[in-house]
């Protein structure tokens, strides 16, 4: 274990919550309806707060006076640790709930466990995020019953969502090998580890909700490399518009 | 403003017609002037009591224009989250929209307690048969636009507003009360984005002028045309839905902005600009107001695109909401069969 892999670890966790919370800000103002954009913004607004958190501490780790807006607007593609799930474009309301649903209810077992975690600031930014991540799990399982049980119009919708994202769940449970040795040291969560009961929750809502699983399939991956889908380029390319065109400005 | 009667002079003799034929002359009468002494006791008329149907139509329009104009005007703002300059400037920004979408809410609930339903009200917008302020037509160009829709926008807006809590309808002054809070805070944050923008380098500097030059006029027409060109003003102030005239307002926004405009250095785009020592009151030059009713018309930069939006977001959704009323009805009879 050495400070470059935490500053990573910390990296992908913020990366995580800050690119899906961006994609989900995509619906404030255009969702289906207005109890919905005030509902997309709250989550959007959990999302990026854990990313401060946790930039900030990836920021201290690394050690070179960098501040997490440095680690969130002047990074490129390469450099981004974020699952390919988080940053496919949302397209439509049933896709959205999907990815969520797939999402927190993977990270609601990972921040339970990372709240033991031996690193302090970490255990401490999970127990925060923990309560949020519960509630967008109950959020977006909710919506998977409502779509998949609600017309046959909204259950291709969803069905169709859940195909198009399963190829990015197996990132999920792959670690790095400085993630590894993080987990040996009691730092970092064993995501393999999760797979078993991830699998279990999701099966439940499907069955549940009339959904059928994905066949298991060639999975999508690259995140440690950074590399990503060509959709995070433009996520970036938006983001990070000001402070790239004004290096250094103060807003 | 968000409330402002943006009905032409025809639309508006067309809606007196029509809501002076059905009045049942003789019990009205009664009933009216009970309703009139009870505004004039200055007590909240509450839905279920008694009230004339121009009073009732009256509101109705403010409020659903109003509410309109909330979720509209998460528009413009809308299209800065994602290119917010710092987390914390997304956060506080992705805070600030979501209040809108929170007073859209309230509104419509207030205007449903007068017997109509959000859904029609949409559909009215969608339509293009009701209004919403003509501010949010215009485009936001830079981020500067952000601070100064937070400053000039929310603060005329709030202006107007801190006398609607007092408004003698019940359920649409209490909405009031808990929009007003939330609307300093926004007129905080959007003074802050100016003041630092004009603390920060030449390019900033210029974002920010241009963005008072572009957003001041605008801001001062949200008030209204002037009070000798609105004749529904009078009804609007007996009943106690208004109490103070648009250009009263007006000034009062005036007065407060252009001080801390100067305080920051930002300069006023009004060549006519001047301090009446006698009066106490900044004196200012010439609203256009063909553009604000060509704005009205729907002839604004942004009309359309706002419009289309809306009517697409709202359409794009549709099979959202029906699956989630048929899930409703399936819960409902699976609960009634156990
Ligand atoms: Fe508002
Ligand atoms: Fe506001």
């Amino acid at each position: 274990m050495s400070n470059k892999d935490l500053y990573e670890y910390a990296l992908s966790l913020g990366d995580n919550a800050l690119i899906l919370g961006q994609r989900l800000a995509e619906w404030c103002g255009h969702s289906p309806a207005l109890e919905l954009d005030i509902a997309v913004t709250n989550l959007s607004l959990d999302l990026i707060g854990e990313a401060q958190l946790y930039l900030d501490y990836a920021a201290e780790v690394e050690g070179e006076g960098k501040s997490a807006d440095d680690l969130a607007y002047l990074r490129d593609c390469l450099k981004f640790r974020n699952y390919l799930l988080l940053e496919q474009p949302n397209k439509n309301w049933g896709r959205t709930t999907v990815r969520l649903f797939l999402y927190s209810t993977f990270m609601a077992l990972y921040l339970e466990q990372l709240q033991n975690s031996k690193d302090e600031q970490l255990s401490a930014i999970a127990g925060k995020a923990i309560k949020e991540v519960l509630y967008h799990k109950r959020f977006s399982s909710e919506w998977m019953l409502r779509l998949g049980d609600g017309t046959d119009e909204s259950k291709a919708y969803v069905q169709k969502g859940l195909e198009d994202m399963w190829r990015f769940t197996g990132e999920l449970f792959a670690m790095s090998d400085g993630e590894k040795r993080l987990c040996e040291a009691g730092i970092a969560v064993d995501a393999a580890s999760l797979e078993a009961p991830w699998n279990a929750e999701i099966d439940a809502i499907l069955v549940e909700a009339g959904l059928i699983k994905p066949p298991s399939q060639a999975m999508i991956m690259g995140r440690f490399k950074g590399h990503h889908s060509e959709h995070l380029g433009h996520i970036l390319s938006e983001m990070q518009f000001l402070q790239r065109a004004y290096p250094g400005a103060k807003w | 403003m968000y409330t402002t009667d943006l009905r032409t002079k025809a639309q508006k003799a067309a809606d007196a017609k029509d809501t002076g034929a059905k009045d049942e002359i003789v019990e009205a009468s009664e009933n009216e002037a009970r309703f009139q002494a009870r505004i004039d006791d200055e007590q909240f008329i509450e839905p279920k009591d008694w009230m004339p149907e121009p009073y009732r139509k009256t509101l109705v329009r403010q409020i659903s224009q109003h509410a309109h104009s909330e979720i509209v005007g998460m528009l413009p703002e809308g299209n800065w989250i994602s290119r917010a300059p710092s987390l914390r400037r997304k956060l506080i920004l992705l805070a600030k929209v979501q209040d809108e979408a929170g007073h859209g809410l309230y509104l419509y609930s207030a205007a449903e307690t007068l017997g109509v339903e959000r859904g029609d009200l949409l559909e009215q917008l969608h339509t293009g048969k009701a209004k919403y302020s003509t501010i949010f037509n215009y485009p936001t160009l830079t981020w500067a636009d952000i601070g100064a829709i937070g400053w000039l926008v929310d603060g005329a807006a709030v202006t107007n507003q801190i006398p609607l809590c007092r408004c003698s309808y019940g359920p649409y002054a209490r909405a009031m009360v808990k929009v007003c809070k939330e609307e300093s805070f926004h007129q905080r944050q959007g003074f802050e984005i100016m003041t630092v923008m004009m603390e920060g380098n030449a390019e900033q500097r210029e974002m920010a002028q241009d963005a008072m030059n572009r957003w001041w006029w605008p801001s001062l027409m949200m008030f209204g045309p002037p009070d000798g060109d609105s004749p529904n003003s009078a009804q609007s102030m007996a009943w106690k839905i208004k109490r103070f005239s648009n250009d009263e307002l007006r000034q009062r926004f005036i007065d407060a902005t252009v001080p801390q405009a100067e305080a920051i250095g930002l300069t006023m785009p009004d060549p006519d600009l001047g301090f009446n020592e006698v009066t106490g009151h900044y004196e200012i030059g010439d609203l256009n107001w063909d553009e604000f009713w060509s704005v009205v018309k729907g002839e604004g930069h942004c009309n359309r695109d706002r419009l289309d939006a809306r009517v697409e977001a709202y359409a794009d959704g549709a099979w959202v909401r029906e699956a989630a009323e048929a899930y409703a009805e399936k819960q409902k009879a699976k609960h009634a069969a156990a």
